[in-house]
């Protein structure tokens, strides 16, 4: 399939032309945050004349960014953590024990993953609401445990099923428990499954914004998404401020890119292949 | 000695599944549950009074002319959106798939869209499009950017659409890419010797050969576009005049508008039945195509 070398040249060169035309929105977004917003309406083309960072500071205060940053971080790392956490257990019981609770339950996680989470959103609001537990980090977290579930439960039930049972065994003939031997045993093994959901989770959970939005009301809870709705709603003609706002709410995760692409792209394969 | 057993057994589940499966119930299962009972009832949002309706509601969504109007608009954005990012992403993984340097950085590139929630990516693009694109269209003349395709329906049906592709293009050509590599070069270089063309070598060698990859994207893609809300609500709200409503975002919206949960629950229901037939039916069609190396 290797093409003769002046030819691969040429066609490298034209592959890198469509990328720049690919990612020009983001380029030339970039490019307009360091102009007025008035200079963005006259030539949003233009070069700007210096790069200063008045647009980055006003979208700081008035979008409050560093609430949203604080309260996507705290909600991202605990539910991704908990769910990785609960889920690696649970697909290792499924694995170990052919109890048939267990097969039906496996079963019912399954079919679950096909349900959007609009056939969700009305009973969950009326439950929730009803309990008064909404408006709260706590349920979000909670929730984000429930969705996440099925699949991670899934990913490692698929991977533990090929970790062989003799190292387990000879620490049982030693002593040791079953939760002992899981931790100790089996959850070093799962490292590469563990990346993996770490990072299609992450990427989920930062990025989402209607079930925040349908659960956390108070302005202080805000995640970054719900930043971003409250600020280009209320201030949609002051351009300029508002892309800086946008830029910075993909800068955090573009650096989580850049430091684990290669497994971000391994993770996207196998989850998907699963 | 057996409930001792039994005993034992109910501790190991509770303490390994015990916290996962509770709130998968009570997050999952249970809300599904009273989903569908919901369908059935005419609950009201202020006074939680119901009564049992029967399939009233489900005979009303399908009675609903906007309902089957904006069903019908998702189906047609759907099935662009899914064309035109399986086609490029095919098209760029094979390009990304011949070996040279700087093919990995590419890939990167090309993915990067992926990262980034629709609500931000919508932001971005309506800037674009009823900024960026306005300003190009007037300083050159060019009648077709002239005024905002925001503000019009048919070009607002485009901009969902090609906004849609560039975003699912990266994660789809991951996904050939992996397909591509497994294709056996020795398979490829045999049927070049025996006197197939490119072309044929696509159609009648790497296509089959990743038709499982070609399932998967379209499933991935297919269920994703028909989920298309965060997009839709930050690009056009649904504008101009409710005429770029897509399915999942009007259920959204009539949910918590309207008073009636019953008639939004039964929507979001008929939308999710939509969504899985076509998924499945499609899995199933093109996995008969599939064959073995």
């Amino acid at each position: 399939m290797r093409s003769p070398k002046p030819l691969a040249f040429l066609k490298s060169i034209l592959l890198y032309i469509v990328l720049l035309l690919f990612l020009l929105p983001f380029l030339l977004v970039i490019l307009n945050t360091f102009k007025t917003t008035q200079q963005f309406v006259e030539n949003p083309l233009s070069w700007p004349k210096q790069f200063n960072f008045d647009n980055y500071m006003k979208a700081i205060d008035d979008m409050d960014f560093m609430t949203g940053l604080l309260n996507s971080s705290i909600i991202t790392i605990s539910s991704v953590f908990i769910i990785i956490f609960f889920s690696s257990m649970t697909g290792y019981m499924f694995v170990r024990f052919k109890w048939k609770a267990n097969s039906i339950l496996f079963f019912a996680m399954l079919a679950s993953m096909t349900l959007p989470f609009q056939a969700l959103m009305i009973p969950l609001v009326l439950i929730y609401g009803e309990l008064g537990l909404l408006n709260s980090q706590g349920s979000l977290l909670f929730m984000y445990l429930g969705f996440g579930v099925p699949f991670a439960v899934f990913t490692f039930h698929g991977f533990m099923k090929g970790v062989p049972l003799e190292l387990e065994e000879s620490a049982f003939i030693d002593g040791s428990s079953r939760l002992r031997t899981f931790f100790q045993i089996v959850v070093p093994l799962l490292k590469p499954v563990m990346v993996t959901l770490i990072v299609l989770d992450t990427l989920w959970i930062w990025n989402d914004y209607l079930l925040p939005s349908l659960i956390l009301q108070s302005p202080s809870m805000r995640t970054l998404p719900l930043s971003n709705y409250g600020f280009f709603s209320t201030y949609s003609v002051d351009f300029s401020p508002l892309m800086a706002g946008l830029i910075m709410t993909i800068i955090p995760v573009l650096i989580l890119y850049l430091v684990l692409q290669k497994q971000i792209i391994r993770g996207i394969t196998e989850g998907a292949l699963k | 000695m057996t409930n001792k057993k039994l005993l034992h057994n109910t501790g190991t589940f509770l303490i390994f599944g015990g916290p996962s499966i509770f709130a998968f119930f009570a997050v999952v299962l249970i809300p599904f549950l009273f989903g569908l009972y919901l369908t059935f009832t005419n609950w009201d949002v202020r006074s939680g009074d119901h009564t049992f309706l029967g399939l009233a509601n489900y005979v009303e969504v399908f009675q609903d002319k906007t309902f089957l109007t904006q069903l019908w608009f998702t189906l047609k954005y759907v099935l662009f959106t899914v064309i035109i990012a399986n086609v490029a992403a095919f098209f760029l993984a094979f390009a990304l798939t011949s070996g040279f340097k700087g093919q990995q950085l590419l890939r990167t590139g090309f993915f990067t869209p992926n990262l980034i929630g629709g609500l931000v990516l919508g932001y971005l693009w309506q800037l674009l499009f009823s900024q960026v694109l306005p300003y190009l269209g007037k300083k050159y003349g060019w009648a077709l950017f002239e005024t905002s395709w925001l503000t019009d329906t048919n070009k607002a049906f485009w901009a969902l659409v090609i906004v849609s592709a560039w975003q699912l293009i990266g994660y789809l050509m991951i996904i050939y890419i992996s397909g591509l590599m497994s294709v056996p070069v020795d398979v490829i270089e045999a049927a070049g010797i025996d006197g197939a063309n490119g072309f044929d070598k696509i159609r009648k060698i790497i296509l089959p050969l990743t038709a499982p990859a070609i399932v998967i994207c379209i499933f991935i893609s297919i269920s994703r576009s028909f989920l298309t809300y965060d997009l839709n609500l930050a690009l056009t709200k649904g504008g101009p005049f409710n005429s770029t409503e897509l399915s999942s975002y009007h259920v959204v919206q009539k949910a918590f508008l309207s008073n009636e949960y019953g008639v939004g629950q039964s929507e979001a229901v008929v939308l999710f039945v939509v969504v899985a037939v076509i998924a499945l039916t499609q899995a199933y069609f093109l996995k008969k195509l599939e064959v073995e190396a």
